[in-house]
């Protein structure tokens, strides 16, 4: 069966995108080899003189890149970073970051909706992360969002699926896929986030925090395969109070 | 003029590209705003800077 994931005008078979901070140019190819990653986040900076090493090198071809707004403050910022983007020529995908709390570095829906409307109507195919909330989610989707990407704890934290009922929510009521950007920690997290039915998972610290980080990029992978198809299989049902007997109960022994 | 906010001097009156190309910049792989506005790619030789021109000169890194 064919079971892919769609975004913009681009269709995926891997379910894992990947952040690529953090890792060695050298490890960034690794991951990606073994994660099956078809997509992978960059960020935006001020280029270095002297010809230093591109990341550019390091990501293997085909693989869709996603820029990302970090360092955007609000909506102004988030598309002046996009468009700049854009010129790299490396194709219309932006992840649209907007963090003004330094802190806790949770994402400003109102500034990304705002971001999301005008960038999506200059042709970008925009993902925005965001904090899971329903009414944000319909206002990204009405602005032209091609996905969304609410975070499942604070970023960098590998605190796993601490906003779980709020995702699962998004993914009944928003009919656009449903990303789980930051936050996942472990490969059973990202495992239990596909069987509630999301489309992909994002992991970047999780990885590059990990002893062998070419090992859990494997991982990964293999645990968002088995949460994906558990979620098409669809997860057998919970008994609240009661238990029901898997062996048959006839034909027991007599003493 | 400022580059990246560096204060720095040009003498002559020289192109983007040539900038770029005597800077040490991979001029394949940056995005350049100048003034705050984007210079497309194609524009990089005909491009004339100034020395109160403020150049963004930007590429891609790591980044989640």
């Amino acid at each position: 069966m064919k079971d892919t994931l769609v975004i913009g005008n681009k269709e995926f078979n891997s379910r894992f995108i990947l952040g690529s901070g953090k890792f060695s140019l050298e490890m960034t190819k690794i991951v990606i080899e073994n994660g099956g990653v078809e997509m992978a986040t960059l960020a935006l900076r001020r280029a270095n003189t002297g010809g230093k090493e591109n990341i550019l090198d390091y990501i293997p071809k085909g693989i869709t890149l996603l820029p990302n707004t970090s360092g955007a403050r609000n909506a102004q910022e988030a598309v002046r970073i996009a468009r700049l983007a854009r010129e790299l020529g490396c194709g219309d995908f932006v992840k649209i970051e907007v963090i003004n709390d330094s802190k806790y570095l949770l994402p400003d829906n109102y500034e990304t909706i705002k971001a999301t409307e005008i960038l999506a109507k200059e042709g970008f195919i925009v993902m925005p992360y965001m904090y899971p909330d329903l009414t944000a989610a319909r206002n990204m989707a009405d602005a032209g969002a091609a996905a969304v990407m609410p975070l499942g704890a604070p970023i960098g934290s590998n605190k796993g699926l601490l906003t779980k009922d709020f995702i699962k929510i998004l993914v009944d009521e928003i009919d656009l896929p449903v990303i789980v950007d930051a936050g996942i920690g472990r490969p059973s997290q990202a495992c239990e986030a596909m069987e509630l039915g999301v489309s992909a998972v994002m992991a970047n610290t999780a990885v590059a925090t990990a002893n062998d980080v070419g090992m859990m990029a494997s991982s990964f992978k293999l645990a968002i395969e088995a949460g994906r198809k558990a979620w098409l299989a669809g997860l057998g049902r919970v008994l609240e109070y009661e238990a029901e007997a898997s062996s048959p109960l006839t034909g027991f022994l007599e003493d | 003029m400022y580059v990246n906010g560096q204060e720095i001097t040009i003498k002559n009156k020289i192109s983007l590209n040539e900038f770029l190309k005597n800077e040490g910049y991979d001029a394949q792989r940056t995005a350049v705003e100048k003034n705050g506005v984007i210079i497309p790619k194609k524009s990089f030789e005909t491009e004339m800077l100034s020395d109160n021109d403020k150049l963004e000169i930007v590429c891609f890194v790591g980044g989640g």
